[in-house]
């Protein structure tokens, strides 16, 4: 599951998931859905996304935005993920992500994300529910 | 916050002493109620820019602050040119976003009665919203052309006049612009996405002078009372938040390299004498370059979009201003005259009298400043004085948030604001419903008393007031 939180002047996402890749999967529906109505948007088309951090919060923030430029660059607009991730010296995603192009009209375009941010950033899991969460601010 | 944390210098001007790790104090300029009413984070935000290596004088925050990455929104940091850092969180990922101003021989009467028509041909002539495209399509030389030259390359173009560069920041064309800092990802964003206005808080909205507050200096500026203007609000659209999205990145590695001890993971940077600090500095001013070449193009659409309704409508350039951008700038510090890398981040330069950096007409009496208040308000034009090279000559940008988007998403309806407005007369498009919400004007601070704030902290003086008409969401 994903929602969005409060933020004084953007929003925040969350992904929620049992495992670390359903959690950032999650996120992902989250970031798209600021953008438009994410349940509105088809998987008829599939991309594949690379990408490396330091650890893994960076590598959420790359997962998404990693996401947001594929998505500008081939004006699409995404709803259904797969991440896999593995931990090397460093943390590597990959994942796909499936969508179709983007129609304002049909997917009731709302804000345009300009990045994923370090602000409130946070990937762990939950001691109690052992449900891991994946969350950050983004800007819009 | 908790006004208690503060050191009161005067009414509008409270500091954060300097404690543990800050190199400077904190300060803020504002009112005690706007501090009252600010986020707490502001307060921690500041503190943290003043442990940061090189920085001149003071943390600093202007009346409109709120919570922002890792510089809080409405923050003013400068740094030494040799000990200091270039941060990506001092500029946001929206480098060069700001507010062209455009004059007009028009007056109220004449506009008036036809704004709905004004409007509805603007919303039909500049693209906006998620996903918009604009009508030209550069070649990767011609990129390369537009990110080192800015609105200048435009112009020359054919998409202005020589006169449109004379009153902008650094005419259109900020100096250091380095294209090849720019990855090919941020480049291939940018492809159609000049001459467009983008979402979120940008907005093109026409206006009238409503109000005259000095009558010297609004002589010198050419304003008059009831004179129709346009302000637009928007930035360097996809390539700037790919430059930000990638140096974030890359300053996050330099932070470690280097050793620089940071306190809030967005406060990532690098010295600027580094390789890294260069590159971003570089690819940074492309963003603002491009910024103003996207705010030329649109003002040449606005231009036609008026000539097409009042066929002797002459629109100029009043000014154009970035509220979030680093610039290498001369300052006095201490008694010595040193250059300077001045981040603002939602904040505006407001230089006083006299810079060589400001247009000939307006130099006696310092820059026009620009602070953008929301759809159902008012906006303003202030002018600089010498009083605010205190605050590296810097003022507010706009109202500033006060409630959060999802808040106001729940609280307001775009349908109902719509109608709202337009029994105040004010005639409002938007591309998105949801989007329009977010910008409610009572999800945000009152911008009169942020302007008093800065009008009495005397870091710019207020010259007019401006009431809208006609606004275009994003």
């Amino acid at each position: 599951m994903y929602e969005h939180f409060e933020h004084e002047a953007d929003i925040g996402i969350r992904g929620i998931g049992s495992s670390v890749e359903e959690a950032f999967e999650e996120a992902a529906k989250a970031l798209f859905d600021v953008e438009v109505d994410v349940e509105k948007v088809e998987a008829k088309k599939k991309i594949v996304v690379k990408c490396e951090a330091e650890n893994i919060e960076e590598l959420f923030v790359e997962w998404l935005n990693s996401l947001l430029s594929q998505a500008s660059l081939r004006d699409m607009v995404f709803s259904e993920f797969e991440v896999k991730i593995e931990k090397k010296e460093r943390f590597f995603l990959e994942g796909t992500a499936k969508g179709e192009k983007l129609v304002p009209e049909k997917h009731n375009i709302k804000d345009e994300v300009k990045g994923a941010t370090y602000s409130q950033l946070k990937v762990y899991q939950d001691e109690k529910t052992k449900r891991w969460i994946a969350q950050c601010i983004v800007d819009v | 916050m908790d006004i208690q944390k503060f050191k009161q210098i005067n009414d509008y001007e409270w500091e954060i002493p300097k404690t543990g790790s800050m190199r400077v104090p904190g300060k803020i300029f504002a009112s005690r109620k706007l501090i009252e009413e600010m986020d707490e984070k502001v307060w921690e935000q500041l503190s943290n820019v003043a442990t940061l290596p090189g920085i001149q004088k003071a943390s600093i925050a202007m009346a409109d602050a709120h919570w922002g990455y890792g510089f809080p929104i409405g923050g003013v940091a400068a740094f030494d040119a040799n000990e200091g850092i270039v941060s990506v969180g001092g500029v946001g990922f929206d480098g060069g976003c700001g507010v062209r101003a455009l004059k007009t021989n028009l007056t109220l009467g004449d506009v008036q009665p036809k704004i709905k028509e004004l409007i509805d041909e603007l919303f039909r002539t500049v693209p906006a919203g998620l996903g918009s495209r604009g009508k030209i399509l550069l070649s990767d030389a011609e990129v390369n052309e537009v990110l080192r030259e800015g609105a200048k390359w435009v112009v020359e173009k054919g998409y202005g006049t020589e006169k449109d560069l004379e009153f902008i920041e650094d005419n259109g064309s900020i100096k250091g612009a380095m294209p090849e800092a720019v990855s090919s990802l941020a480049l291939k964003r940018e492809k159609k996405q000049v001459g467009t206005l983008g979402s979120g808080n940008h907005y093109l909205e026409v206006q009238y002078v409503d109000e005259i507050y000095d009558v010297e200096v609004a002589k010198k500026y050419g304003l008059e009372k009831n004179q129709i203007f346009v302000w637009i609000h928007c930035g360097s659209r996809a390539l700037g938040h790919q430059i930000g999205t990638d140096y974030l990145k890359v300053l996050a590695e330099a932070s470690r390299k280097y050793g620089i001890p940071i306190h809030e993971r967005e406060l990532v940077c690098a010295p600027i004498n580094s390789e890294e600090g260069q590159r971003y500095f570089g690819a940074m001013c492309c963003a603002l370059n491009y910024a103003h070449a996207n705010r030329q193009v649109i003002a040449h659409l606005v231009r036609q979009g008026f000539s097409r309704i009042f066929p002797n409508a002459e629109v100029e350039t009043f000014y154009e201003i970035s509220h979030n951008s680093c610039k290498a700038e001369r300052h006095n510090i201490d008694g010595k005259s040193k250059i300077v890398y001045v981040h603002r981040k939602g904040a505006t330069r407001a230089f006083g009298p006299e810079r060589e950096e400001l247009p000939k007409p307006y130099r006696s009496v310092g820059q026009p400043v620009l602070i953008g208040g929301t759809m159902g308000t008012y906006s303003y034009i202030l002018h600089g004085v010498k009083e605010g090279e205190r605050a590296f000559f810097s003022s507010c940008h706009g109202a500033g948030r006060a409630m959060s988007r999802t808040a106001a998403k729940k609280k307001f309806w775009g349908q109902t604001l719509i109608k709202e407005l337009e029994a105040k007369g004010i005639y409002v498009r938007a591309h998105s419903m949801s989007g329009l919400a977010e910008e409610a004007p009572l999800a945000y601070k009152a911008v009169e008393e942020v302007v008093e704030a800065i009008h009495n902290a005397n870091l710019a003086r207020k010259v007019a007031r401006l009431r809208p008409i006609g606004n275009i969401k994003g």
